[in-house]
């Protein structure tokens, strides 16, 4: 992927004292604005900087896009000989039986549904308490205070996965297992609540789940939306402190309107973290060969928990490619969500 | 940008610092390093030099053992050092043969049908390879059921658990094999692993063999039950099972002492077989070769089957691939040195990290295999 780039640069460095001079000459002579903008339609001047620049820029642009259709590429690659010996419906069947290559039977329909439940759990907890999170940072805490606690919210996101998951399943599953119960007891006739399908007392289930993964996305949600809230025109703030707003009035009118984009945008972010998220789900999920219900005491195994379940003993493309088929409706999945991300940014004039 | 920087720095620590403690706690099996008392075992003629630090790769179930020999070896042949990989058995059968490592370690032995035998005749330059039963480790049906010690089960009636035919503790079944005790009315919460293992593979397998038509289901490396729920890893069920009244698994010997559970005699048609050293030699000693030479694959039926009075069958055994011949002059000297070491004085620690030491005549069949290597 350096191709592009290297001659480029080359090119550029190679004469770079020659280049600055001429082009020095020529902006006190001819050009008295300096050449960046390509106004009254003249060849507008192009400093070996630019080029290197350019050619950099291009070739990070051209190498991501590569890179993810390579990806996309080779998840189909690999997929398509299972899918295509596959004895169940692969989008609808719940079964997940591959222990004979002969016989592949896979459908990652409880898998979609449990990756979805625990992220759009973790999401419910998470964009609140991220909200609240980001105001105070810039707009309530005292600015000192303010930047340590940033750095505490971010300290969050260099916990290693697997520290979340132990954490999750021995002293964050025993503390809410009561709490657990009591929902599923006294709410259990909203779908929601109601006896899932594992036990609530080793507390594999997707509550605990959820709260954990939320708890992995907070700095993320945080740290974007908090950057996005500082930066309100300072004009609009102080017209509205000028027009009598208090506190609250100024965050509603001038803070939320103007970040509000942002916000989405980062809990999409968020979103897509929770949905790749894999070594805490393999040890706080409880797998079992029941469906999902739809409760969220509910048990199973997300795709990414499902594909490093069994990683450690592939032996067989044919099993490796039904893996990997459920992988790649993750990366769709994945794909969609930051393309509805992207989708509510761009709609919003006032964030670009 | 002073404070940024600082804030920086502390949290490259602070992540340093949880990253090494993920590591810790990732490798929690091996209790072996603890255990170098006095050596029961012949000190043997180790001949010791060649490729100072030899690799090796595959099952995780012989992790323990592992340590337990490297440890040996270390002390035995000083400047001598393996680094052994537990990516599974599976990664260790495809390392084996694609020559990446000096030699592997499986759950099972090489299979032919998948032309494992053929790619590994290759790799070791036409010769056969050989599959040395080096590592036996004892699965322990534990549980944990309150006032409730010494439980006694048959291969009928844990089938029968684990695939729903019995799900309360009072069950019939369970009361003939333990008459006198008095059991709950509970409901059984049957635990199993999550992910693919060696120890589910035969678990399943002595279920077939040993259960007299009560396991229909199968075999293989996921649990096929169809009831319980998973957790990842021994360490999983086995936590899990410490944590609910009722419950029971299957989880290397090991796992069942250092969460204290309550580990399940195994009847077998004379009575109730607990799980000791003793018990689990009884049952290797028992057990048939159906390779052929110096080629000790084992026939597990043997051993699942066993009728043998005092004799625990519950035995997961795991193989070291090697090559009989065809490689270089260095590594064979010291994969022998190696494999003789753990073969004899590595057996001394081996019971304190959960597996069982080899009986005296299996242990000369193996050196016999080792002395053969060229």
């Amino acid at each position: 992927m350096n191709d592009p780039v290297a001659p480029e640069r080359s090119a550029g460095t190679g004469e770079p004292g020659a280049g600055r001079g001429a082009s020095a000459v020529r902006n006190t002579s001819e050009v008295p604005i300096p050449p960046t903008s390509e106004a009254d339609g003249k060849p507008s001047v192009v400093r070996p900087g630019d080029r290197i620049f350019k050619g950099l820029a291009t070739g990070s642009g051209i190498f991501i896009v590569v890179l993810i259709g390579a990806i996309g590429l080779f998840l189909i690659v690999q997929a398509i000989p299972s899918l295509r010996i596959d004895q169940a419906n692969f989008l609808t069947s719940r079964e997940w039986s591959t222990g004979d290559v002969h016989n592949l039977r896979f459908g990652i329909l409880d898998l979609l549904l449990v990756t979805i439940a625990v992220a759009l759990l973790a999401l419910v907890i998470a964009m609140p308490v991220a909200l609240g999170i980001a105001l105070f940072l810039t707009q309530y805490a005292p600015r000192r205070l303010a930047r340590i606690f940033a750095y505490v919210v971010d300290l969050l996101a260099a916990v290693p996965s697997i520290i979340f998951g132990l954490w999750g399943l021995f002293v964050l599953g025993p503390v809410l297992t009561p709490f657990a119960k009591w929902l599923s007891e006294h709410l259990g006739g909203i779908p929601l609540f109601k006896q899932g399908n594992v036990l609530i007392e080793l507390g594999g289930t997707i509550f605990t789940a959820g709260i954990v993964v939320a708890v992995m996305i907070l700095p993320i949600i945080t740290a974007v939306s908090r950057e996005v809230f500082e930066r309100t025109p300072i004009m609009h703030r102080e017209g509205a402190i000028a027009l009598g707003a208090t506190k609250w009035e100024v965050v509603r009118t001038t803070v939320w309107p103007f970040g509000k984009a942002g916000y989405v945008s980062a809990s999409m972010l968020g979103l897509g973290r929770a949905l790749g998220e894999t070594i805490a789900l393999t040890i706080i999920l409880s797998s079992t060969i029941k469906p999902f219900s739809g409760s969220l005491f509910d048990g199973g195994a997300t795709f990414a928990s499902k594909i490093a379940l069994a990683a450690s003993e592939f032996n067989d493309p044919k099993l490796v490619g039904a893996y990997i088929a459920a992988g790649l409706v993750l990366f769709a999945l994945t794909f969609i969500v930051n393309a509805i991300a992207r989708s509510i940014v761009a709609g919003h004039k006032e964030y670009e | 940008m002073k404070i940024k920087r600082h804030g920086a720095a502390l949290g490259l620590v602070a992540a340093g610092a949880l990253l090494l403690t993920a590591c810790g706690s990732d490798n929690n099996t091996s209790n072996g390093s603890s255990s170098s008392g006095s050596s029961s075992a012949p000190a043997a003629a180790v001949d010791c030099g060649g490729k100072p630090k030899l690799a090796a790769e595959g099952s995780s179930a012989q992790q323990g053992a592992m340590d337990v020999f490297i440890q040996a070896y270390k002390a035995k042949c000083t400047s001598q050092d393996l680094a052994y990989n537990p990516t599974g058995s599976g990664a260790g059968v495809k390392q084996f043969n694609a020559g990446q490592v000096d030699f592997g370690g499986s759950d099972s032995a090489l299979d032919a049908t998948k032309g494992e035998v053929d790619a590994a005749a290759k790799r070791c330059q036409s010769n056969p390879a050989w599959n040395l039963p080096m590592v036996f480790g004892p699965i322990a049906v534990s549980y944990k059921l309150s006032n409730v010690d010494g439980l006694t089960l048959d291969a009928p009636a844990i089938a029968k658990i684990f695939n729903g035919g019995i799900t309360n503790w009072n069950d019939p079944a369970i009361a003939k094999l333990n008459s006198g005790k008095t059991l709950p009315d509970k409901k059984i919460a049957v635990i199993y692993r999550s992910d693919d293992a060696g120890t589910t593979d035969n678990f399943q397998k002595y279920l077939t063999t040993a259960s007299k038509g009560a396991w229909t289901q199968g075999v293989g490396k996921k649990f096929v039950g169809g009831v319980g729920e998973g957790k990842e890893k021994s360490a999983g069920v086995s936590q899990a099972v410490a944590s609910v009244d009722g419950a029971i698994t299957y989880a290397e010997w090991s796992y069942a002492q250092n969460n204290k559970l309550s580990i399940a005699k195994i009847d077998t048609g004379a009575g109730g077989v607990e799980l000791t050293s003793d018990t689990v030699g009884k049952a290797i000693d028992g057990a048939k070769i159906k390779g052929t030479g110096n080629d000790l694959v084992l026939d597990l039926n043997s051993i699942y089957g066993s009728t043998t009075a005092g004799a625990y069958p519950l035995v997961l055994a795991t193989y070291e691939l090697v090559c009989s011949k065809g490689l270089d002059a260095d590594t064979t000297k010291a994969v022998k040195a190696f494999l003789t070491v753990a073969a004899t004085d590595g057996q001394a620690g081996l019971k304190d990290a959960g597996y069982a030491p080899l009986p005296k005549a299996f242990q000369d069949k193996l050196l016999t295999a080792i002395k053969a290597i060229a």
